[in-house]
């Protein structure tokens, strides 16, 4: 694992905001899915019990989550499926390069996944000459075009039409008649995947749910690519997060109603597919689940932190979030963007790597009443932005103000004569009523807002004054 | 010896849950039945059925035969696969039957232009068909690779909630499930919604009722 630090966010939004384009299509595609999640949310009258319940049952999987993963290996392996513990992305990406290598393939299919993503499996396969193909649309599209994606549900919104009809006629639809009509960009990609699926040997998923009683995975899609790569090939290698257990098969009542309407808004996706280790003359007969830790247990040691694990990656919070919606999640720098990511990746990489993040927020709450699993977003940001301060330096600029101002504010005489200081400096900034540009350090409060300036008469003066009238 | 990478994630979750409070019980206090009668569920489904576009065809036991036949014809379809187990009466006499048994190739499959099987249970809150490789569903494969999917749902076997179809999928947890909700479909270009991806481009449904 590198300990380069991530972008600082305020940068990152800032070129992102200049992206006209960008701006107009997240805002549409925000816009589009938030308004569709909330019709199809509004049609259960017990949404709120459902949250409820899925927000419990992962809080009983955190608390028991040793328990819950030694029940998942003994089910996996009695139905004929091999378990893999890896602490980190190196080991994750080790185990799964050597899996595939004892195949004898060079070439593997993917089903969209994040936890992939995370560990930068492609370039671990490609450095061991194994080239791994995206066989979700918008992943197959940014991919060829070497890019990373911009939203969990749709990576490749940053990206028109005619750029990718041009993307596709350079890579997988050369010398091909290709209009810029999505339908006919969708049917060259069928081609091109179709070839690749009747013919790979070896397939990638993540998970969106592992039942620990009954060693079930669950993956939940909308193309039928990740139908294919869990059907077709001989061999099937599942990387999950530790933190994606059920308890049981029953708990499917609840999430396959939570996942679905808050994630595309739509009753129920396409496809859903369950398996459990192999099935003799159905499927692949070679089946691999890897449990990947990556600084997940690092989360579940924090007392406020621990809830973040209960992400179901469904990107309802991206969508109704203010600054999502403007910046995108290039900005974000990580894999996991919006509210969520801002909580999970300076959990993950560690607060050091990622302070930005945590500020990349409003605060105002609209992630946490979305969260189909009641994850308090806005108290985890606060928790992590105190983090940040407890290990600053004792010299940070900032840090030092701090003492200085508590200095200040322990004394009534020297807050009186501070005040008395600022209120003749203030002068030469205030502009109709208010101060909207502060020099110097101070700079970077006013850059997103106005700032009172302090009144004529301070409410001690006020006071004072009117013993004294009473006195007299 | 050596600690494995099971030990020590073992070892650094305890240690993170060690303080960590027992959580409440999980409420269950979301529903778990529709009480509506048969007929208003079934209306459902269907109408969920029409919504994603998938082909509806309303039709009973003794005419399903026909209605099928009928089918094969306005869609052009020349040969149909179908599983080891399905009903005879099912197969459409004027096409070419593939059968299941011996196992059809991947490149069988790729040729053929259609699918004909039953189904395991149907969800009406939702549109959706569950296969779990019972009865006259066969390998999760045939329904995955021919471009239409020509599906038999009888009305008892549609439930009305997500809750009520997991509850009787229990007993059959352990085989490969796949549910249905309409025809594949991505949204990925410009966030503009085209049917028909990788799985079948084509979901047409007899729904099978006594009347």
């Amino acid at each position: 694992m590198t300990s380069k630090s991530l972008p600082m966010f305020p940068q990152a939004a800032k070129s992102a905001l200049a992206n006209s384009q960008l701006r107009r299509n997240l805002g549409k595609a925000t816009t589009t899915i938030r308004n569709k999640r909330d019709s199809v949310v509004s049609e259960l009258p017990d949404w709120e019990a459902l949250r409820t319940a899925g927000s419990t049952i992962k809080a009983r999987v955190m608390r028991h989550l040793d328990e819950y993963l030694l029940q998942l290996e003994a089910s996996v392996q009695r139905a004929g499926g091999q378990v893999h513990w890896a602490r980190d992305a190196g080991e994750a990406n080790r185990i799964i390069t050597a899996i595939v290598q004892g195949t004898g393939a060079n070439r593997v299919v993917k089903v969209k996944s994040l936890t992939t993503d995370e560990i930068h499996l492609n370039d671990a396969l490609a450095k061991a000459g194994i080239r791994a193909i995206e066989t979700d649309l918008a992943e197959l599209i940014i991919q060829l075009a070497g890019e990373t994606s911009s939203h969990i549900l749709v990576p490749a919104i940053h990206k028109n039409r005619s750029e990718i009809r041009d993307l596709f006629r350079r890579t997988i639809a050369q010398g091909q008649d290709l209009s810029d009509d999505p339908k006919q960009l969708a049917a060259a990609a069928r081609r091109y995947l179709r070839e690749q699926f009747l013919s790979a040997q070896v397939a990638l998923s993540g998970a969106n749910f592992a039942v620990a009683e009954t060693g079930t995975i669950c993956v939940v899609e909308s193309e039928g690519n990740g139908r294919m790569c869990i059907t077709l090939p001989q061999t099937l290698i599942t990387v999950m997060g530790i933190e994606k257990i059920l308890p049981t098969f029953g708990d499917f009542a609840v999430f396959l109603q939570l996942l679905p309407r808050s994630s595309t808004g739509e009753r129920m996706n396409p496809y859903t597919s369950l398996w459990t280790g192999v099935t003799p003359g159905d499927g692949p007969q070679s089946f691999h689940l890897v449990l990947l830790d990556n600084g997940r247990t690092q989360v579940l040691s924090d007392d406020v932190g621990r809830q973040t694990l209960h992400c179901i990656r469904c990107s309802a919070c991206l969508n109704i979030c203010p600054v999502y919606s403007r910046t995108g999640g290039h900005a974000y720098g990580s894999v996991y963007p919006g509210p969520i990511g801002a909580i999970l990746t300076p959990q993950l990489v560690g607060i050091q790597r990622a302070k930005s993040l945590p500020y990349a927020s409003t605060l105002c709450g609209a992630c946490y009443e979305v969260c189909p699993v009641k994850i308090n977003i806005p108290e985890v940001l606060l928790h992590l932005r105190g983090e940040v301060t407890r290990h600053a330096s004792p010299l940070h600029p900032e840090a030092l103000a701090m003492r200085e101002l508590a200095h200040i504010f322990a004394s009534p005489e020297r807050y009186e004569r501070a005040q008395q200081l600022a209120r003749r400096g203030q002068r030469f900034f205030v502009h109709g009523g208010m101060i909207n540009h502060l020099p110097g350090m101070l700079a970077g409060w006013t850059t997103a807002r106005d700032l009172a300036p302090i009144p004529k008469q301070s409410f001690r003066d006020w006071w004072r004054e009117r013993q004294k009238e009473s006195q007299s | 010896m050596r600690n494995t990478a099971k030990d020590i994630m073992l070892y650094r979750i305890r240690k993170g849950i060690a303080n960590a409070p027992e959580p409440s019980p999980i409420p269950n206090d979301f529903r778990e039945r529709d009480e509506r009668d048969r007929a208003a569920i079934l209306e459902d489904f269907i109408d969920r059925l029409v919504d994603y576009k998938a082909i509806v065809t309303r039709t009973n036991d003794t005419d399903l035969p026909q209605a099928i036949v009928d089918a094969c014809q306005q869609q052009g379809i020349t040969q149909i696969v179908i599983p080891a187990d399905l009903s005879a009466s099912w197969i459409p006499a004027n096409v070419t039957a593939l059968k299941d048994d011996p196992p059809l190739t991947y490149a069988d499959l790729d040729k053929s232009s259609a699918v004909l099987t039953g189904c395991a249970i149907a969800i009406a809150q939702t549109g959706t068909i569950i296969l779990d490789g019972g009865a006259t569903q066969g390998r999760r494969v045939l329904s995955l690779i021919p471009d239409r999917h020509l599906c038999v749902v009888r009305a008892e076997q549609v439930v009305g909630l997500v809750p009520e179809a997991i509850a009787r999928l229990t007993r059959r947890s352990t085989h490969p499930i796949t549910l249905i909700s309409g025809p594949s479909a991505t949204s990925d270009i410009e966030l503009s919604r085209v049917e028909g991806v990788h799985g079948p481009r084509t979901l047409h449904v007899f729904v099978v009722r006594d009347y």
